[in-house]
């Protein structure tokens, strides 16, 4: 029998996933269980969330044909302009989803996590536009690496609170966040922004970036004449873009998908958040998946150049492909990331966010033929990288 | 007959749970404090087992975890603490902690050592009950180890029952929707909420946790439920100690008597 890479009826991804919650977030988790699909699925709320991506998002983003870089990769590269969206990132598609969501349940406050702060700034936005009230928790040592993207939120209306505990970064703020849900059960959503955390997250939140495989089959086709492309690649920390560029081609098999994971300073140095490479099996906020730990199941604090891949484990659903080989994951260094998204600004004047930047460095270490078709998901824009490019100091 | 069931058949008001982290305030610290609360009449004890993301603390214990963990302390280290405990701990001793270090030190080799060194229960908060079920019970019943389940103001009705219906041991009521750690006394709500779960007549006793600092609200969680569970402030306590068996036993006196 094929394996399987839609979510089971109890939230699973092959034997990833799973709710590991404690029983006071049951209900909450268990409300949203029961009812995301059939919120997703009401015509209303996708008349909501179609208006919504179209005219405040500003999608379809553009499946753009990178000329020039194909000449110099040798193969037909095509990026998705994920950059081009409000707020400058994926990110967004889910928060519109989610928040649509938290209304119809009846919720009237907005809690999210964040790392680098696209997600938090993401979260902001659609509370702004719902006005409703958003509390973004964020790592004490993240708000001190990115502290445009702190006053971003604040200028949109959000609080938000450093989280002081553990090693005060990603994981901490996940936390936080959870701990947050745990004492304010009955008014608030929590907006978790990737497809990581209990079922049905990952399943929410990938079907919500879906979307973005959605419009590369219809752009592909109307301009290469076919929906598939040879290969799709994308970076992963969580894995919510890779997740929404994935999805429509994961039951395809002659789509080779290709997942890139930040290799730090390289996956044995110690400074790494390759989390395929070093990872074993285990449950982190909510799921059972691969996660960087100690022999004691003490999770391990990652490194990356990019805080928002800075994840110590993965989505489940990442968790699965790597685990049934369905996924090429590869491990990107720091240097071999700057380099890519150096090399993608001269040759097509775009600057990527260093996250997708890892993406693009794939180009590099794979073997292509002339005709093949590449999509490589550019997640988000470079300008939050700005500081990260200038410290780099090599264009 | 497990420590805990017998226990309570032997007792069943007024029944003080600690709880506190193994290896704090220091590694060598496990045994001392167990043996000192077994000695100052603590009747059940909990001892908690350190991780880096306890999603269930507030700060108080997730700041006794991180130190734990940073002076070196592991699960491993503790079946190593606890062996030959029972030679002079009379009380039940429950470990609580977060399924990923369980998962990995093996679920029988981890169930195999708690019979060993004779640790009578466990409290994993994010192991929920139907993972639990599906997974997990078998291996725990064919060693006698007993697995408390948590209920909060939020649980329906509905899965409280179920919850009883596959407990045997004590529930663990979260006394109002939070994490670990001290509040400022107990509410009406609170009181309306333990008042709707004493009349549910369940066949589990139940101790009462979550935000019992001192006598009175010790005396308070009594008057509804067999007894109540103290860790925050007990953790508090340790960290402030300058002798540990006096100020636990100086600690134990003053929330049983006031």
């Amino acid at each position: 029998m094929a394996v399987s890479f839609e979510v089971s009826e109890k939230g699973y991804y092959g034997k990833f996933g799973g709710a590991y919650i404690p029983e006071m977030l049951y209900p909450n988790v268990e409300e949203l269980r029961q009812s995301y699909l059939q919120i997703m699925a009401d015509p209303d709320f996708q008349a909501d969330f179609e208006d919504l991506l179209k005219n405040y998002v500003g999608r379809p983003t553009p499946l753009y044909f990178a000329k020039r870089l194909s000449e110099s990769v040798g193969a037909k590269v095509y990026l998705k302009r994920e950059d081009l969206n409000h707020t400058g990132a994926h990110k967004v598609n889910n928060t519109i989803g989610q928040i649509l969501l938290a209304k119809r349940l009846g919720k009237h406050k907005i809690i999210a996590e964040t790392g680098a702060g696209q997600h938090g700034v993401a979260t902001a936005t659609v509370c702004a536009l719902m006005g409703m009230e958003c509390i973004v928790y964020m790592g004490e040592i993240d708000m001190e690496r990115q502290k445009p993207n702190v006053e971003r939120m604040r200028i949109l209306g959000a609080e938000v609170v450093p989280a002081t505990s553990g090693s005060k970064t990603l994981k901490d703020a996940t936390n936080e966040a959870m701990r947050h849900w745990i004492q304010h059960p009955t008014d608030t959503h929590y907006i978790i922004g990737s497809v990581v955390g209990p079922h049905p997250y990952p399943d929410m939140v990938a079907k919500f970036q879906s979307v973005i495989s959605e419009e590369i089959r219809k752009q592909l086709l109307e301009q290469e004449g076919r929906e598939n492309p040879d290969y799709v690649i994308a970076c992963v920390g969580g894995g919510s873009n890779a997740a929404g560029a994935f999805y429509h081609f994961m039951d395809e098999p002659e789509v080779q998908l290709v997942a890139t994971e930040a290799g730090g300073l390289g996956v044995d140095s110690g400074k790494t958040a390759a989390t395929t490479s070093i990872g074993t099996e285990g449950v982190l906020h909510g799921s059972k998946t691969i996660l960087m730990q100690t022999e004691d199941g003490q999770i391990v604090e990652p490194y990356s150049i990019s805080a928002g891949l800075d994840y110590p484990g993965i989505g489940p659903l990442h968790a699965h492909l790597f685990d049934s080989k369905r996924g090429t994951f590869l491990s990107i260094t720091d240097d071999e990331a700057m380099e890519a998204g150096v090399k993608l600004s001269k040759l097509e004047g775009i600057i990527p966010a260093v996250e997708s930047a890892h993406a693009f460095a794939a180009l590099e270490k794979m073997e292509f033929k002339a005709d093949d078709v590449v999509v490589v998901n550019l997640s988000g824009r470079g300008d939050k990288d700005l500081a990260t490019y200038i410290k780099y100091g090599k264009y | 007959m497990n420590r805990i069931n017998q226990l309570f058949e032997e007792k069943d008001s007024n029944l003080l749970n600690v709880y506190f982290t193994a290896g704090y305030p220091n590694t060598a610290d496990t045994r001392t404090v167990l043996e000192s609360l077994d000695a100052s009449g603590a009747d059940l004890i909990e001892i908690g087992i350190p991780f880096s993301d306890p999603v269930a603390d507030g700060p108080v214990i997730q700041r006794s975890n991180e130190k734990a963990l940073a002076q070196g302390m592991s699960l491993k280290l503790l079946f190593e603490q606890l062996d030959g405990m029972r030679e002079k701990v009379k009380a039940p001793v429950i470990l609580m902690g977060y399924v990923n270090p369980v998962i990995q030190f093996g679920i029988e080799e981890f169930c195999k050592e708690c019979q060993r060194v004779g640790v009578d229960g466990i409290i994993v908060p994010d192991l929920p009950l139907q993972a639990y079920l599906d997974d997990y019970k078998a291996t725990f019943d064919d060693y006698g180890i007993r697995n408390v389940f948590l209920i909060s103001p939020q649980t329906s009705e509905e899965r409280i029952r179920l919850i009883d219906e596959k407990t045997d041991g004590f529930i663990y009521m979260v006394s109002d929707a939070g994490t670990t750690g001290a509040r400022k006394g107990i509410s009406e709500a609170q009181l309306t909420y333990f008042e709707r779960i004493q009349d549910m007549k369940l066949k589990n006793p139940r101790l009462i946790g979550f935000g019992i600092s001192d006598h009175d609200s010790f005396s308070t969680a009594c008057n509804y439920a067999n007894g109540a569970i103290i860790g925050s402030a007990f953790v508090n306590s340790l960290s402030e100690a300058e002798d540990i068996p006096t100020a636990i036993t100086n600690f134990v006196s003053r929330v049983k008597n006031g």
